[in-house]
């Protein structure tokens, strides 16, 4: 079991580093997916030992909404947009990988200081899911593209939603629920903003939209 | 407590119900003033009893919300405020049915009937919540609905621009009413506001004092915290106003009578800072509304006078209660709370006599109206009941809330002091200086507009408003009339409602002051005989001649027209020249022609003191400060989230360090 839990870990943190370094938005998306499914089937794994049917219900929602709806979203976005790749973002992409192992570390720092009662899962989980919160904040901050942006929603979100699984045993489904219903909204609200910004700009590069301040 | 639940329920439901009726301004219509007028109809009938000598009744549930909880309770001093609440705010729904059937097709009436019912309620829940926070959500709950009522023409920028300013003003009173409610909640170990009573130590229960004063006074429209009210009561539906008018403000007063009641003796200086309030904003409302061109802006400073003195028997009654004198006391403060009454039905329906105007000739510019009675008789007749009662005349019901004041002035200024009588004197001088202002305001207002010759095209082809719209007003002068002749019965009834207040019993004093309204009542019983003997005398002298009529005297002049009678600014000339230092009235001259005289113009313009003094100048020192961190307010989307996850991993850090 706490194998399993590790390697899940293991696999969020690398792909948050896929997700560092890569430059076209396509894979970008498949690893938000990938990442996606791998929460929700963690989500159930990791509470084999008591299995309620609201675990279920949550893993499998996430499963099928960061899995797959979300993923499906942004494409059509892209698709929409005609836009294939972050060209010029403003943290280099070598650097950003570099931004995130210090991020890691960081992380396992925090951590340590944190006053949370010990997970599950060992000293992986919470490190990890700090990473994981970092990195789409990091996505948010330092790409240009509106789809990178909202990919750092879901990222982020991704974060939180281990450390609500993991460390809290007792968080009300609502609170789950009404999270995975949050993003949910903010990825469609997005998908809509970036169709529109797109028709109105011919481009998504939210670094110009500071002509609309007033 | 279970009626005035089912009322609010009613009330609040009906609202909901007419805004689903979106699309069908006629359903929605119907929902919304029905439901209003069932759920006061069942409300009103608890307060009364409340009113008559029942017991206090409460209700105390827990509530998850912190320091909150669910706790209402209705005295006689609530059920007092709630009467008028009830009352005109059913009267007035009725005439916002037909009134706002001339939206119908450009606007959707859902919206306004949510926010008119949610305004009803929340006046309702101000005036029984017994919990500070149930009392601020109340408070707000009432300030967002008439916003949005306030802003319901919003496509016009006027009309924008003066809801910004109620909602800003509104807040500006809100913020002083936290800071009150946390000094007494950290005193008292609790926010309900049984725990309030006896609790603070002076200088704090002074500073609490004026923050009450400047917060309730806001939405009062006490001077100078009274620039919304020219603003938003022109802006806003007629019915509206006269709801916002006749009782909204009346919840600020609620609010500093509510106050009264958690401290002990007040000292002195209260009741002389209450007095001088109360005779500035009579007295300055009373010559800005002389000022006015706009009819509903007229009567907005009309609601500063009248709030004036409702502030002022408030001080005469302080004064009393702190020099000992309980006849000044009780006098004073059942004067007071009398005008409250009284006020809200002759203003209620001046604003519903202005909103008939407006619909009928489709402007509010004084000058431009005229000879109005011959096309609508009922309108000009309510007016001109409304207009005698404001002006405090008998026998209607606004002179008897005046006299009692002028009677505990009176009464404390002969025998007390110079400290007591000296500000006394004042109110008895003031308060008489404003009555002749008031009635030489509403002589313009009502002569100018009704009486003479239309001044325009469209006060020419004015009809009569419907029935619907006719019957609240008849309805409210019934009511002034009513009130003004069983002054002697409605006084005695409200000395559960001063008792409240004073904590000692005024039932016999007031008995005393219900004695002298008996006499003033046979007085206007035998001149209204008087009248009707002369009227007998004088069908009696013309019977069996010939009777004609013809135009009024006209100078002589062969071709008269219209544009020669007097103005309103013409017409109040006299009394705004004398008080121009005060109005600081804007006139401009252009005369045409060297020899002989060609085209002429002439226009008079009175800004507001307070808001061209005092706000304007504060307000833009506020902006042109506000103005230099615009700098950080770059649009980069990214530097923003960057700031606020670097402030977030810096308190985080700084917190596990």
């Amino acid at each position: 079991m706490e194998v399993l839990i590790e390697t899940a870990m293991m696999l969020l943190i690398l792909t948050d580093m896929a997700l560092l370094g890569l430059s076209r938005l396509r894979p970008c998306i498949a690893a938000s997916a990938f990442q996606g499914m791998l929460l929700g089937a963690f989500t159930i794994l990791a509470h084999l030992h008591a299995l309620a049917p609201r675990i279920i219900i949550i893993g499998l929602a996430s499963f099928a909404l960061k899995g797959f709806v979300f993923p499906w979203l942004l494409r059509r976005s892209i698709r929409e947009a005609d836009v294939h790749a972050e060209l010029e973002p403003y943290v280099g992409f070598s650097l950003s990988i570099l931004a995130g192992i210090g991020m890691l570390g960081a992380s396992v720092w925090l951590s340590g200081q944190l006053p949370l009662a010990a997970p599950a899962g060992g000293s992986v989980v919470v490190p990890a899911a700090l990473t994981t919160f970092f990195t789409g904040l990091f996505l948010i901050v330092a790409r240009k593209k509106a789809i990178t942006q909202c990919l750092g929603y879901i990222i982020m979100e991704n974060g939180i939603y281990v450390i609500g699984i993991m460390s809290v045993v007792h968080v009300p489904a609502l609170v789950e629920l009404g999270i995975l219903l949050d993003v949910s909204v903010a990825v469609l609200v997005m998908g809509v903003a970036i169709f529109h910004i797109n028709r109105q700009f011919d481009h998504i590069d939210t670094d110009q939209l500071d002509s609309l301040k007033g | 407590m279970l009626p005035l639940l089912l009322a609010l329920g009613i009330i609040v439901i009906s609202g909901c119900a007419a805004l689903t009726a979106w699309n069908k301004p006629r359903l929605s219509s119907c929902i919304g003033a029905g439901g209003t007028v069932l759920g006061c109809a069942v409300g009103i009938i608890p307060a009364l009893e409340v009113l008559m000598g029942g017991a206090t009744r409460s209700l105390r549930c827990a509530w998850s919300m912190p320091y909150g909880s669910f706790f209402i309770e209705l005295d006689p001093l609530s059920a007092f405020f709630l009467l008028p609440v009830f009352f005109l705010s059913a009267l007035a729904a009725v005439y916002g049915g037909q009134y706002l059937m001339k939206y119908k097709d450009t606007k959707k009436l859902g919206p306004a009937w949510f926010f008119y019912t949610f305004l009803v309620a929340s006046m309702v829940l101000v005036c029984l919540a017994r919990n500070a926070v149930l009392f601020l959500i109340a408070w707000e709950i009432m300030a967002l609905a008439s916003f949005f009522l306030v802003a319901f023409e919003n496509e016009k920028p006027q009309v924008r621009r003066s809801s910004w300013i109620y909602m800003v003003a509104t807040h500006l009173g809100t913020a002083c009413l936290l800071p009150m409610f946390l000094i007494f909640g950290a005193h008292a170990g609790s926010l309900d506001f049984d725990r309030f009573a006896h609790s603070l130590p002076q200088p704090l229960a002074s500073i609490c004092f004026i923050l009450a004063l400047i917060g309730f006074g806001t939405k009062a429209g006490i001077i100078p915290f009274h620039v919304w009210l020219p603003e938003a009561h022109p802006a806003a539906p007629s019915h509206v106003s006269a709801l916002m008018s006749g009782i909204m403000i009346k919840t600020g007063m609620y609010g500093i009578v509510r106050m009264l009641t958690f401290f002990d003796v007040p000292p002195l200086w209260w009741g002389w800072l209450v007095l001088a309030i109360g005779i500035i904003s009579g007295l300055l409302g009373v010559l800005f509304a002389l000022a006015q061109h706009d009819l509903k802006g007229l009567l907005a400073y009309h609601s500063v006078e009248n709030i004036g003195i409702i502030m002022m028997g408030l001080g005469v009654g302080l004064i009393g209660w702190s020099a000992a004198v309980p006849s000044v006391a009780i006098l004073g403060m059942a004067g007071g709370l009398f005008h409250v009454v009284n006020h809200a039905l002759f203003k209620g329906l001046l604003f519903l006599g202005a909103g008939s105007v407006y619909q009928a000739a489709h402007t509010r510019e004084i000058d431009h109206l005229g000879g109005l009675i011959k096309k609508m008789p009922w309108t000009g007749a309510c007016f001109l009941v409304g207009a005698v009662a404001i002006a405090g005349l008998p026998p209607l019901n606004g002179f008897l809330s005046e006299f009692l004041i002028f009677l505990g002035s009176l009464r404390g200024a002969i025998s007390m002091g110079a400290d007591v009588a000296v500000p006394l004197i004042g109110a008895v001088a003031g308060l008489a200086l404003i009555g002749g202002l008031a009635a030489a305001c509403f002589t313009k207002a009502f002569g100018i507009v009704f009486l003479g010759e239309p001044r325009s095209k469209t006060a020419a082809d004015a009809r009569e408003s419907g029935p619907l719209m006719v019957a609240p007003m008849a309805l409210l002068a019934a009511a002034c009339i009513a009130v003004g002749f069983l002054g002697f019965c409605i006084v005695p009834a409200m000395s559960g409602v001063v008792t409240g207040i004073l904590g000692f019993d005024a039932g016999p004093e007031l008995k005393m002051a219900g004695g002298s309204l008996g006499s003033i009542t046979a007085a206007s019983t035998a001149l209204l005989l008087l009248l009707a003997c002369l009227a007998w005398l004088r069908r009696f002298l013309l019977s069996g001649r010939e009777v004609g009529s013809s135009v009024t005297w006209d100078c002589g002049y062969t071709a008269p027209t219209p544009r020669m009678q007097y103005t309103a600014s013409s017409f109040a000339q006299p009394i705004t020249h004398f008080f121009g230092s005060l109005l600081g009235t804007k006139k401009r001259l252009q005369l045409g022609g060297r020899y002989f005289p060609g085209a002429a113009e002439f226009a008079t313009h009175t800004q507001d003191m307070g808001y061209e003094k005092l706000y304007r100048p504060v307000f833009t020192a506020v902006k042109q400060f506000c103005e230099r961190f615009l700098v950080l307010q770059h649009g980069r989307m990214h530097l923003y989230v960057l700031s606020i996850v670097a402030t977030l991993v810096v308190l985080l850090v700084w917190q596990l360090r």
